[in-house]
């Protein structure tokens, strides 16, 4: 068992992930991550550069893009879909919880 | 180990075709997908879902699977038959492959009982490809760690271990623990992730390790909750304190400060404490919402008080809703 200190950085702060980590990190082809970019479901910082290289916070949206594709079969317009209510009904919940400690 | 019933996971018939079995999944997969069901039970739920839908989806799995009987029940103690390695024509490096699979499961995602018939899969030719000259990056992983919004705060060191494979001399697919002391940044909040690049699977043929992706939770405070990085505390007063004005001692996660409070506070005001939300640039703010108490009036005197109070002020709090 080995013991380490590390210092890491906050993904959606201060971290910029090129295309290729994007799809090595969330095992996915380039196109899928096109097709979701043509779809708005992520965004490229430049789209218009010729390399993409996206937020942080690109890569939570991704991985669970992903799992909705292959897990459940759902097709890119569904997924943004889906991402979209998915993001507001955790919006909800997490607005219910803080209700629910109020007395 | 305990034996599985793969078809009891899915609610099929054992004689079921390979469509019902498909959409058996998909309909439960939808049910507890992490993503979608927040109960603690969910992710564990799915994880069996995918180990039975690898198994049945996959006809050469499915009849080896059937093969052992249907004889045994879900959690007997179960051993697989002495034969099996050599009926199944597979020895360790595997005759079944299943790296991946559906829910992007890797091969350390699945059960004893699973690996026990079916092996680890995936990464067992690693050692081969070594001395082809085969490099590549090693996965990254993910995990979720609570801290205390404390943590959060001050920054903190915070110790975890995970279960990470690794190729052995021999070729094999090896779980091991790693202990790492993790740093917290300060200022994090919950839902987002640390990134610690080369701390994910190790590569393979000398390529780089992944990195690994640490998701924050915040525990429950007993006092605070948080809404971005603004932080709010519930701030109880009496109707005397509230009508005439006060000084209060509220906690702050960095320790106790005095707030006073106006004349004529009513339940529901937010007094804003510049800057004592999470740290950051621009740091949050810390709201006291006032929430007025009434104490019971609970023997004679306290009620000929309140009585005095309702001829000395009159007051309607229901004006509007008169109109």
């Amino acid at each position: 068992m080995t013991t380490t200190s590390l210092m890491g950085y906050i993904l959606e702060e201060d971290v910029e992930l090129t295309l290729g980590e994007l799809c090595h990190s969330c095992r996915v082809e380039a196109d899928f991550v096109v097709e979701l970019v043509e779809e708005g479901v992520i965004d490229p910082l430049e789209p218009t550069a010729t390399q993409w290289s996206f937020e942080g916070s690109s890569l939570v949206r991704l991985r669970r893009a992903a799992s909705l594709y292959r897990d459940l079969g759902v097709n890119v317009a569904g997924i943004a879909l889906a991402l979209d209510l998915l993001e507001e009904s955790d919006r909800l919940r997490a607005e219910l919880a803080r209700r629910r400690l109020q007395p | 180990m305990e034996y599985k019933d793969y078809y009891k996971t899915l609610g099929v018939e054992r004689t079921a075709s390979q469509d019902d079995i498909k959409r058996a999944y998909r309909k439960l997969a939808r049910k507890y997908h992490p993503d979608i069901n927040k109960d603690p039970g969910a992710e564990d739920q799915f994880k069996e879902l995918g180990e039975a839908y690898e198994v049945l989806k996959d006809p050469e799995k499915r009849a080896a699977y059937d093969q052992l009987g249907s004889q045994w029940q879900r959690g007997q103690d179960f051993e697989p038959p002495p034969d099996w390695e050599q009926q199944r024509g597979f020895s360790g490096d595997g005759g079944f492959s299943h790296m991946g699979g559906m829910g992007g499961m890797g091969a350390g995602d699945f059960s004893d009982f699973f690996e026990s018939l079916f092996g680890q899969g995936g990464f067992r030719g690693a050692g081969g490809f070594q001395q082809g000259g085969f490099r590549s990056r090693g996965e990254d992983q993910h995990a979720k760690i609570q801290i205390d919004l404390e943590d959060a705060y001050a920054g903190a060191t915070r110790q975890i271990t995970l279960r990470q494979q690794r190729v052995d001399e021999q070729g094999q697919v090896v779980n091991t623990p790693r202990t790492l002391n993790v740093k917290i940044p300060k200022g994090i909040k919950p839902g987002q992730n640390i990134r610690l690049a080369g701390q994910g699977s190790p590569g393979m043929g000398g390529g780089p390790s992944g990195d690994l992706y640490l998701e924050i939770e915040f525990k429950p405070h007993r006092h605070f909750h948080l809404d971005g990085k603004d932080l709010f505390l519930e701030l109880p007063l009496t109707p005397w304190e509230a009508a005439l004005g006060t000084k209060v001692q509220i906690p702050t996660p960095t320790g106790k400060v005095d707030l006073k409070i106006p004349a004529g506070s009513q339940s529901g005001r937010k007094l804003r404490l510049k800057g004592r939300g999470l740290p950051g640039s621009p740091g949050g703010d810390l709201y006291a919402e006032l929430s007025i108490h009434t104490p019971p009036a609970h023997d004679e005197a306290a009620a000929e008080l309140y009585r005095k109070l309702a001829e000395a002020a009159p007051y309607n709090p229901r004006r509007h809703l008169e109109a």
